[in-house]
């Protein structure tokens, strides 16, 4: 019988999906393999990739074997095609086929809405990686370093993930499709990647933890509503990577808590008070709290333009045809149709800002994107707990929801953090109290310089609470190779 | 008065409230609100399943309570409450005798003089995944005499678990069920053999375990073992044991020091040292009583003096004095003693229980030439998860 719990290793690929068994696709994987590590050994310094990390990996899909931790080095990580185990008698559980059975093949009305949300999802992968790629230059310590190409080597096991879809259940143009996969690139002229947020800058370890706090948590939002999708086999795959997207949220939400953690750190033991004194805060080498805001406006309203329109009829077809849920579908105490219910949405009526109700299918996508700004608001808070502790007088925000868009009702007007809409001369003048500026960046900039030596931290961000996989301090995560 | 419990808690100031943990729990044991993610002592069965899937590490807290917090109190921590004095512990939270494997291990890593720790670098073993009543079955892929020796069957039995997650580490044990029941009419219990393949399989990539297995005389699970021919069934227990288990910086140096049987664990660490490239060395001082009778006598001669360097020593030549692995420590004292003072150095003594004493002589003159009092060397070693024992 075909084991579907445990990760096989009898062909090139591990896999739970068997795969030895299924010739057709492991020749299609395996022809596409190449690519995949030759774009891998492209992407990231050499030294890098001939160290030893201290990498997490899957053995098997259920809690007991999918956090086996061990030094590899990253071009031998077991990239592999894991599933969730089946849900037995599964149903779909939203939109017109409520209640009838999961999909285990493509539905062919379904096919191309299908095949778009999976590269849609496929592409964001790779594309996290190549943003990412020099940030181990000056990683703040061997524990972050870890940590990062822990990310890395995930956002490249989700890339296998989607590509086994395309590849399993899209015939020849997804097999294009994978193929196109490695084509795109982050910030490239010709061939971009799909979404904007995926051809911003990583330029510093602070975006870096932005990023994994907000963007990856778009991640995590998109996962959690593809895991309703009543195609079973995207399910699976998405249930079992939101496991990993885990630890993406947990380096962002530390992260910036550490960076956080130093500041006021160092404030304190030099008798700053005033958080808004930054240019004393910048020369003891951390970074002042306000510039900090500023990183999280920016990456916050990247984040929120993911979500796409406000009014989507795409959204509410992809939810009606039982292919794409809310979060938390299955908690939510309602028809599961929305033929009839409304939604409220903001938007921009004779240069106010109001909220209408509109028919609640069309709002998945503000839905999801409500869901997100609560789940988002979760961190921020605790953030503020560790300012609060320190008696420094300072609270972090999440601006408007308005502010800064490119997409969306708000993306022809501007909004300050606070909802008040601006002229686009004030915006002009003003946009550079709101969000980083060259200035920033480049003084930012200047504190990332590397600290490998074990148990040591770079200045401007505080050592962890705890280890990962509870190792003591000054545990050694990555074995640099010197060449 | 109440017992004390135990009450599996998760800290509020680590924990990131990704929910990860709410949705691995089999039965429903943990929720959240808006403020905390909590566990309902009144469900949690402590299976585990929540502790290797937490990202962050906050779910491994646990308190020793009279009355546990209910989770309307765990919805308003803002930090863990500290351990209260509690008076009377409950039993049964250590090694102990309720469960007998660990007793045996226990027993087995007497002989370190303290409680046993694993090195700092180790990886994290799995333990305790098969059990008596729910064992691991394995086919028999080879089993191969290691001996040239009559009076002495030593064999190399290499068990397959199939599709079936066995993950294993070089040091780590396994229990082998011989069938058949005891005179009492009840199944026998597991013996203890130490695995002597590395960790991703006797073959790499195979998974497939190995063990070293001596005949005793009326030994009813060696000669099971001894006896199983190609092909057939045999159940398994374990993994067990989370100490004697090797760094996995390549950097470390290793001291070996074993006898018979007890070279097992050395032949899987040497085996996942080469494996890894570890750049560390390992010396190894191995004694048995002739090479006929040296497990694995042919396969050591071919690993290079840069990887192992060798001491095998023999106490029954014909034309040579008895010469024991004590002895010849002695006679290599210089290497030993720099090896003693780099705390890069991990040592593992494994085998008969007898050579205990032996060993424990030459390390005392051996730390006494270098300025150090052995036994507190050995604490200090020990303590940092440098010096394990393993006799039987």
């Amino acid at each position: 019988m075909l084991d579907l719990i445990n990760v096989s290793y009898d062909t090139q690929i591990p896999n739970n999906v068997g795969l030895s068994e299924d010739k057709k696709v492991l020749k299609a994987l395996e022809k596409w393999h190449p690519g995949y590590i030759n774009w891998w050994n492209d992407l990231i310094p050499q030294n890098f990739q001939e160290s030893m990390v201290y990498l997490r990996t899957a053995v098997s899909v259920d809690p007991k074997g999918w956090a086996k931790f061990d030094y590899v080095k990253m071009p031998e990580y077991r990239w592999g095609v894991l599933l969730a185990p089946a849900v037995e008698d599964r149903k779909i559980p939203m939109g017109e086929h409520l209640g009838e059975k999961a999909w285990q093949e493509v539905p062919g009305e379904y096919r191309n809405m299908l095949k778009r949300l999976i590269v849609i999802q496929g592409d964001t992968e790779p594309g996290s990686v190549e943003q990412q790629r020099f940030l181990g230059l000056t990683a703040p310590s061997l524990y972050d370093m870890r940590n990062l190409f822990q990310v890395n080597v995930e956002e490249g096991r989700h890339l296998w993930a989607m590509v086994y879809l395309l590849q399993k259940y899209f015939g020849r143009d997804g097999r294009e499709e994978a193929n196109d996969l490695l084509v795109r690139s982050s910030g490239s002229e010709d061939a971009p990647r799909m979404l904007g947020a995926f051809n911003e800058e990583t330029p510093d370890w602070l975006s870096f933890f932005m990023f994994t706090y907000f963007t990856d948590r778009d991640g995590k939002m998109q996962l959690e509503s593809l895991a309703q999708s009543g195609f079973d086999p995207l399910s699976r795959t998405c249930r079992f990577m939101l496991t990993e997207e885990a630890h993406h949220m947990f380096v962002g939400e530390t992260g910036v808590g550490r960076t956080i953690q130093a500041t006021i750190e160092a404030m304190n033991a030099n008798g700053i008070t005033d958080p808004y004194d930054i240019n004393k805060i910048r020369d003891l080498g951390v970074i002042d709290l306000p510039t900090i805001q500023k990183k999280l406006n920016l990456h916050y309203t990247l984040s929120l333009d993911l979500f796409g329109q406000e009014v989507s009829t795409n959204a509410a077809n992809a939810f009606n045809s039982g292919i794409k849920g809310r979060y938390m579908e299955q908690r939510i105490d309602d028809d599961h149709k929305l033929n009839d219910a409304t939604y409220p949405v903001t938007s921009i009526k004779d240069g106010k800002i109001l909220t209408e109700d509109v028919p609640a299918l069309t709002a998945i996508n503000m839905r999801l994107r409500d869901d997100y700004v609560r789940d988002a608001a979760g961190g921020v808070g605790r953030w503020n707990k560790l300012i609060a502790k320190s008696g420094v007088e300072f609270e972090l925000k999440l601006p408007h929801e308005g502010f800064h868009r490119q997409i969306g009702v708000f993306s022809t007007v501007a909004i300050d953090p606070d909802g008040n809409i601006l002229s686009a001369e004030d915006w002009q003048k003003r946009q550079g109290e709101w969000l980083p500026t060259k200035a920033d960046g480049d003084f930012i900039q200047s504190l990332m310089v590397p600290c490998f030596e074990p148990g040591k931290y770079a200045s401007w961000i505080a050592a962890p609470k705890v280890g990962i996989d509870n190792k003591p301090g000054d545990y050694e995560y990555v074995k640099l190779h010197m060449a | 008065m109440t017992t004390p419990v135990k009450q599996h808690l998760i800290d509020p100031e680590i924990c990131i409230r990704c929910y990860t943990c709410e949705m691995t729990c089999p039965i429903g044991a943990i929720e959240h609100d808006d403020n905390n993610v909590v566990v309902n002592a009144d469900v949690c069965n402590f299976c585990m399943d929540c502790i290797p899937v937490c990202p962050t590490g906050s779910i491994d807290e646990w308190r020793v309570v009279e009355t546990p917090y209910t989770l309307e109190e765990q919805y308003e921590f803002d930090e863990l409450p500290e351990q209260a004095e509690i008076e009377a512990a409950p039993a049964g939270g250590d090694e102990g005798e309720a469960d007998p494997i660990a007793a045996l291990l226990a027993e087995a890593h007497k002989g370190a003089g303290g409680k046993a720790r694993a090195p700092l670098t180790a990886a994290k073993p799995a333990v305790n995944m098969y059990t008596l009543g729910k064992p691991a079955k394995m086919k028999v892929q080879g089993n191969y005499r290691l001996t040239d020796d009559p009076s002495h069957d030593v064999r190399h039995i290499i068990l397959d678990p199939g599709a079936l997650p066995f993950p294993v580490l070089e040091g780590q044990s396994v229990g082998i069920i011989p069938p058949g029941q005891d005179a009492e009419g009840k199944a026998h219990l597991p013996r203890l053999y130490s695995v002597s393949s590395p960790r991703d399989g006797e073959r790499p990539g195979y998974h497939n375990i190995s063990l070293t297995v001596k005949r005793e005389d009326g030994g009813l699970a060696s000669n099971y073992l001894c006896d199983l021919e190609q092909g057939s069934e045999v159940e398994v227990t374990g993994p067990f044991g989370s100490t004697f288990l090797m760094p996995n910086d390549p950097n470390a140096r290793l001291l070996l020091i074993c006898t018979g049987t007890g070279s097992a664990p050395m032949r899987a660490f040497t085996m996942q040292r080469q494996r890894g490239g570890a750049t560390g060395g390992m010396t190894m001082f191995f004694g048995a009583r002739t090479p006929e009778s040296l497990p694995y006598f042919g396969p050591l001669k071919k690993i290079p003096e840069k990887i192992l360097r060798q001491h095998l020593v023999f106490s029954r030549l014909p034309d040579a004095d008895k010469e024991y692995v004590q002895d010849r420590i002695v006679s290599e004292q210089d290497e030993v003693a720099e090896m003693l003072g780099d705390d890069r150095t991990h040592i593992y003594i494994c085998g008969l229980r007898g050579m205990e004493e032996g060993v424990e002589l030459a390390m005392t003159s051996i730390a006494e030439s270098i300025g150090q009092q052995w036994t507190a060397l050995r604490d200090v070693m020990r303590d940092e998860g440098r010096y394990h024992v393993e006799t039987y």
